[in-house]
């Protein structure tokens, strides 16, 4: 027997040691997130996947689950707050989506999307931050990071090979590559590797294949983000799979 | 005199390439029954050259010249409602993709030192309007009302907002529509 939580006041089980976000997305319930994946140890940095639980708001990816919690998730409220987050991620950084070759198989445009985000909000930064091409294979674009360190969590967790890691702190944050000349080329980085699957957004990207999909026939071209993310979520085995 | 008086609409194309203007002819024979209900005062489609008092401005394209400015505010002083069109108008797009770049280096590498150029010069008739430092979104100018994303938002994705809002609903685009791309 497993003990409950509430989630906008239906009844969540839980197994101990999971999180809230691992045991909603379990039961088939989303909770909006970014840095969250589910094959990877919670990072609680993007915060898109805030909750309130008795007043106070929290990360749900590394909030564990206790029986009798009562968490809000879909309120005005919160995804309001996520909007504006999403809005300063898009000002942050040069998010140009009209030239990305990710458009349409990004989180973050499909969480715009699918939270109606409209505007820009924010005064944007326009930083300045070149490309890596070096590589004969892979293309680094900068100028979409969202800092979600899942790409410094593939390779360092899976890959073995710590091709990636985050440097500097607070605005001047940024990703960096792990070889004498900062250039991927330097590193022994494979297509095959977790580190190319895994970023959320258009930074990552495998050359010569960035218009294979033709744009409107994309994954959250299809359907919403929020009907999507409970494909990924890991599921009890066979039976008992939440509708 | 029983005929609903009709809404008037005004267009622009700033630091633009009028696709959205493009787009918004996209919603093809449903402008006769739009036509119905608006007429147009400024705008490509008509060439009048200035904006009388109008209850909806559309405005595609970001400000990147000292022109742009102007007919901005013409645009709010005269329109109730203001309505910034396309991701350019939202958040500068193509435009702005100067914007960590130095004016004047941009200028130069284009008009003098680009190889091939033979007698270039930066153009300097006192015609052209002079180039802003950066290229701003409208809602940095002036106040935006709404916003229609897209690049440019398809034609479904303006009549569905437009008659939303004449009709007095919330504009809402919703899965399909609502596209930055």
């Amino acid at each position: 027997m497993s003990d409950t939580f509430q989630l906008d006041g239906k009844e969540v089980a839980f197994e101990s040691g999971q999180t809230v976000m691992q045991a909603a997305l379990t039961a088939g319930h989303y909770i909006p997130h970014l840095c969250y994946h589910p094959e990877f140890k919670p990072h609680g940095s993007c915060k898109l996947c805030t909750v309130e639980v008795g007043g106070r708001t929290v990360a749900s990816c590394t909030l564990p689950a206790e029986a009798n919690l009562n968490v809000e998730s879909n309120t005005g409220e919160l995804n309001a707050l996520r909007r504006t987050l999403i809005q300063m991620l898009f000002a942050e950084g040069n998010h140009f989506c009209p030239s990305c070759e990710k458009s349409g198989n990004c989180m973050l445009q499909a969480l715009g999307y699918d939270l109606e985000v409209h505007t820009a909000g924010f005064r944007h930064m326009y930083p300045d931050r070149p490309l890596d091409a070096s590589h004969p294979d892979i293309l680094l674009d900068f100028n979409r990071c969202i800092l979600c360190e899942l790409c410094v969590r593939a390779s360092a967790e899976v890959d073995g090979k710590n091709v990636f890691a985050l440097a500097g702190r607070g605005s001047g944050k940024h990703l960096i590559v792990n070889a004498e000349s900062g250039l991927l080329k330097d590193t022994n980085i494979a297509l095959t590797d977790k580190a190319m699957q895994v970023c959320p957004v258009g930074v990552i990207l495998p050359k010569r294949v960035g218009f294979t999909v033709p744009i409107g026939e994309r994954r959250y071209d299809q359907r919403p983000i929020s009907a999507q993310a409970l494909d990924d979520a890991p599921r009890p085995p066979s039976g008992a799979r939440h509708e | 005199m029983n005929e609903k008086k009709k809404l008037r609409v005004a267009t622009a194309s700033l630091a633009g390439c009028f696709g959205c203007h493009m787009s918004f002819l996209d919603i093809d024979e449903r402008l006769f029954p739009l036509l119905d209900i608006i007429e147009f005062d400024r705008s490509p489609l008509t060439d009048i050259k200035h904006c009388g008092p109008c209850d909806i401005g559309l405005i595609e394209g970001g400000v990147c010249n000292a022109e742009n400015v102007h007919v901005l505010h013409e645009f709010r002083k005269n329109c109730k409602i203001l309505i910034a069109i396309g991701a350019c108008a939202i958040n500068g797009g193509l435009p702005a993709q100067r914007n960590h770049l130095d004016l004047g280096s941009c200028l130069t590498e284009v008009y003098l030192t680009e190889p091939g150029l033979i007698h270039g010069h930066i153009p300097n008739d006192p015609e052209l309007p002079l180039p802003l430092d950066k290229v701003h979104p409208l809602h940095e100018v002036v106040k935006i009302d709404y916003f229609i994303p897209g690049c440019p938002p398809s034609g479904d994705a303006i009549w569905k907002f437009l008659t939303d809002l004449i009709s007095g609903r919330t504009p809402e685009l919703g899965h399909g529509l609502l596209k930055y791309d």
